[in-house]
């Protein structure tokens, strides 16, 4: 699986929204309903998903389902 | 003069029943909820038996995105609420919602999660403690959960005294309602502590009963052989209303909750006070509380948790409460089939008492086989009994030495 599929699969699994949902535009809090505490959860599925570590000021990035997509590629790149 | 509370709704999830009227039914015919462990293995431990709300599947209540932020104590907590409600026949409009509130009666709280998430410290360091552990394991979050869910803005917290506790939230949303400071208070008991943790360390005070061979008939309350509890699991909520707030809206009354007394042993961490004195005292209290004699009480649920000291220290208790009419007054063990609910035992026993008052029955204590010279009052052995029931007393104790009682009594 690539890596925009399994951010899709987290962000499904994690935030109960439907796959037509998660478009790159779609912010988590203002479009996914999720919370504060749910964004926490999400970057830390991706830290288990990808074997890495997300910084705090890297975490704040990470608003949109795109913004993560294009975060975790380049760090997997790396 | 005092503000009238009655009971205007219940809702119930137990190990015999997924609502009132199943729990209720079972109990008539005696049916036993406890059987082998089944969430964990528990081949490792000498107590292998728990009565657990059985067939439950959680997303048959909540989506899957809800349930991971739920443990367990929540969402029975709130099923019966939901079914406590929709009873009532609250609604948007005929009531203030900053006058409803919740009290709920937690002994232990999220557990499951505390275990899980300790794990994860443990093994995978604590950057991996999920942010949720907080807000899913403390043992207020229900009351949280259930206030969000139907929007009720009044009063809101949970009272934890071990397995006093639904007494204690009952008899705290009874004075709130009197003192006016709530039309109505969504209120009860709710605990899942069937987890290798909490199973562990009632075991190692050999609380428990090791009835392995036969589960059925572990939790025995009163019998000379029983050996202790059996942990079990549940929720059970009431509405309790000020009762022209729902004589206005026109709603349903079961029963007035009309007494309400508490105490403190100060004597030790388990063992309840020599002869009961502690639970005497509370007792006393409730009577004088709703203005009532011994003899006005048709009927005790006690605590009767089937442990060698409770069951004898209550007996003598009620006698010191209770004098000759000790003998005279029906008692029963609500425990003897849905085992020990901890926080939320009070709370299944208070719909008890308010369903015996209206169906004219009590239930019987089940596995009363071997009278214990010790314990000779009239526990309804084995049998259901039919009987006109205008009140009724319920008892509850603590670890800790929380003893409380309330009355419920037929609503005139």
């Amino acid at each position: 699986m690539d890596i925009e599929a399994k951010v899709k699969q987290i962000i499904m699994d994690k935030l109960g929204v439907e796959e037509s949902q998660i478009v790159p535009e779609a912010n988590f809090i203002e479009d996914l309903r999720a919370d504060s505490l749910d964004t926490v959860e999400l970057v830390m599925a991706f830290e288990d998903e990808f074997g890495i570590q997300i910084q705090d000021e890297d975490q704040e990035k990470l608003r949109t389902v795109g913004q993560s997509i294009d975060y975790l590629k380049k760090r997997l790149a790396e | 003069m005092k503000k009238r509370v009655v009971i205007t709704g219940m809702g119930a999830i137990t190990p015999i029943g997924h609502n009132v009227k199943e729990t209720w039914g079972n109990l008539l015919k005696g049916t036993n909820g406890v059987g082998f462990i089944s969430r964990f293995d528990a081949s490792a431990l000498p107590v292998k038996i728990a009565a657990e709300v059985k067939n439950y599947n959680p997303e048959d209540h909540f989506d899957h995105k809800e349930v991971k932020k739920l443990d367990l104590y929540t969402q029975f907590a709130m099923i019966a609420a939901r079914e406590a409600i929709a009873d009532s026949g609250l609604a948007e409009g005929n009531y203030d919602p900053n006058r409803a509130g919740v009290i709920t009666g937690a002994g232990i709280g999220g557990i499951l999660t505390f275990e899980e998430e300790c794990n994860k410290c443990i093994t995978q360091g604590p950057r991996r403690i999920s942010p949720f552990f907080i807000p899913k394991m403390i043992g207020n979050i229900a009351a949280a959960h259930v206030s969000i869910e139907h929007n009720l803005k009044g009063i809101n917290f949970n009272v934890m005294s071990a397995c006093a506790s639904a007494n204690h939230a009952l008899g705290t949303a009874l004075r709130s309602i009197q003192y006016g400071d709530a039309d109505l208070i969504v209120c009860g008991g709710t605990e899942a502590a069937v987890t290798p943790l909490a199973v562990g360390g009632f075991t190692a005070m050999r609380a428990l009963s090791t009835r392995n061979d036969s589960p059925e008939t572990a939790s025995r309350p009163f019998d000379a052989q029983r050996d202790g509890f059996v942990m079990s699991e549940g929720s059970v909520f009431l509405v309790l209303e000020e009762l022209e707030h729902a004589k206005k809206r026109g709603a349903k009354i079961y029963a007035e909750l009309a007494g309400y007394g508490a105490s403190g042993d100060a004597y030790h961490i388990t063992a309840p006070a020599e002869n009961g004195e502690g639970s005497s005292r509370a007792m006393q209290a409730a009577l004088a509380d709703a203005g009532m004699k011994p003899e006005d009480i048709d009927y005790i649920n006690a605590h009767g948790t089937s442990t060698p000291l409770n069951d004898k220290g209550e007996t003598q208790s009620i006698k010191n409460t209770f004098g000759d009419y000790a003998y005279k007054v029906k008692i029963n063990s609500t425990k003897s089939m849905v085992g020990h609910m901890l926080g939320a035992a009070a709370a299944v026993e208070a719909m008890v008492c308010v369903k015996s008052i209206m169906n004219g029955i009590i239930h019987p204590t089940m596995n009363l086989v071997n009278p214990d010279p010790d314990c000779d009052l009239d526990y309804t052995p084995n049998v259901p009994v039919e009987k006109a029931v205008s009140a009724t007393l319920s008892n509850s104790l603590g670890f800790g030495g929380h003893n409380s009682a309330i009355i419920i009594k037929k609503y005139i």
